[in-house]
């Protein structure tokens, strides 16, 4: 079977391939966070909902432990992407 | 990770990596680089990554000239396959008091006496430089073409994986628990890994720096104070110099990648370890922001994080030595402007370790100019 790693996307925000993360493992970084960090997977809109399971799941099987086992990133805010301009109208004037 | 080394660096981020680099570049590769999470976990991983030259005070306009020389190709520097996304933009910095105004005239002739190209414009060249930006209540600014902006994360990749190569081990999700010191001087530091002998220690924890030193028995007047950021989602390019003003404790900048960054520096932030994001800081920047860029109304916040600056009293580093255990280094206290002179600190450090000569006396920075009252003092920060 053709290696189809190249053409499946992990991380749809920031367009990372299974093999971008195959890659970044194989060049010793092991973390979640790390992969975001030289990646930008997780980075994007979404902030990592649906890359971040999969990053978590190619790491537990590269090195052999459970996906629990696996460190996750800090869960950053806002929850949902919110315009500087709402923001901004919300502030009350020291 | 041996159980001994020539010298054991503490701290995987941009300082730790880039003194191991410079180290092993002078022949001392038996170097060992602890970090208690991965590489750039801490404030080099969290900070604004802006690189500048226009400085007001004449030792930090020379770090950040020479480091800028080796950003512009870090990746040929330290043999890096990725690319390190240095943009350089500028930097505009825009004055909304008289008193700023003034300093930046003598920042002017300070930088031009130094070779930095930077130079005033008015309101109308503020325009020219960014069109939709809100004049109201300006000066004036002040503009240099050559600051910019780098990838944090892989200037540090960068310098990290080149010490590798000459043979620097690094130990990830490492934590230092203690040292011993024997008759004054430096013998090994206790992890949670293992006890690993030391001839040098390398104390390069920036916000955590003064804890690390007392234990030691070194007291140092650095303070961790939490600094936020927030960034937007990507949209196409509308702005290319980094905005900062002084006045106003903010800065703001379009990546390459699209994304917008922007930090606010709450002049009342207590000193803490905290690293919490707030939804007050979220607010208080959108509003100090937009109120000068209000073009950037529209665009939306994906991400906001926290991190420590290094404070010093006068915020310059502090490179200097242990009185009560000799070969205990600590290079810290950048106070928000590491990242960007981080390149020529490193050569700093290397050459004296290798006792080699520098145009640039390593004494100058050491705790001694508070003792004699001596400070370097910077007016120009964030």
């Amino acid at each position: 079977m053709q290696n189809k790693d190249t053409e499946i996307m992990i991380c749809r925000c920031e367009d990372i391939t299974r093999q971008q993360v195959l890659d970044c493992i194989a060049d010793g970084y092991r973390t979640i966070d790390e992969i975001k960090r030289v990646t930008r997977a997780g980075m994007g809109p979404c902030q990592g909902r649906t890359c971040r399971s999969l990053i978590a799941f190619e790491l537990s099987r590269a090195y052999g432990v459970s996906m629990e086992e696996v460190l996750m990133p800090t869960f950053r805010p806002p929850t949902v992407p919110i315009s500087l301009g709402t923001l901004a109208d919300a502030y009350i004037e020291k | 990770m041996k159980n001994a080394y020539d010298i054991v660096i503490i701290g995987g981020g941009i300082m730790g990596c880039s003194v191991a680099f410079e180290l092993a570049k002078n022949g001392r590769t038996d170097v060992l680089i602890l970090e208690q999470e991965y590489l750039t976990s801490g404030a080099t991983g969290r900070c604004g990554a802006g690189i500048r030259q226009q400085w007001g005070s004449p030792l930090n306009a020379k770090l950040a000239v020479e480091s800028t020389h080796i950003f512009e190709n870090i990746e040929e520097y330290t043999g890096y396959s990725g690319s390190c996304g240095l943009n350089q933009g500028g930097y505009l910095l825009v004055a909304y008091t008289e008193k700023e105004w003034a300093q930046f005239q003598k920042n002017l002739e300070l930088q031009h006496s130094l070779g930095i190209g930077s130079f005033a414009v008015d309101l109308d060249g503020i325009k020219e430089i960014v069109p939709h930006i809100n004049t109201e209540g300006m000066y004036g600014a002040c503009f240099n073409a050559k600051d910019g902006h780098a990838d944090p994360f892989h200037c540090t990749y960068a310098y990290a994986k080149g010490a590798e190569r000459y043979g620097v081990d690094i130990a990830t999700y490492t934590k230092v628990t203690g040292f011993v010191t024997e008759g004054g001087r430096i013998k090994a530091v206790e992890t949670d890994k293992g006890t690993v002998q030391a001839n040098i220690v390398i104390n390069c924890t920036g916000g955590h720096a003064a804890q690390m030193a007392s234990l030691v028995h070194d007291d140092l007047p650095i303070k961790p104070e939490r600094h936020q950021i927030l960034i937007t989602e990507p949209v196409a390019h509308i702005m290319n110099p980094m905005v900062m003003s002084f006045h106003r404790h903010f800065y703001v900048q379009q990546t390459p990648h699209g994304s917008v960054i922007m930090g606010f520096g709450d002049p009342t932030e207590p000193v803490s370890f905290n690293i919490r994001a707030s939804w007050q800081y979220l607010e208080e920047n959108a509003y100090v922001v937009t109120k000068t860029l209000p073009a950037l109304r529209e665009l939306r916040v994906v991400r906001q994080w926290a991190g420590l600056y290094d404070m010093s009293p006068d915020r310059y580093p502090i490179i200097n030595q242990a009185k009560a255990a000799e070969g205990f280094w600590t290079i810290a206290g950048f106070s928000g402007h590491g990242f960007m002179i981080a390149p020529r600190v490193a050569i700093l450090v290397a050459n004296h370790l290798a006792g080699k000569e520098d145009s640039i006396d390593i004494n100058l920075l050491s705790t001694e100019r508070y003792a004699k009252g001596e400070l370097l003092v910077e007016p120009s920060v964030v």
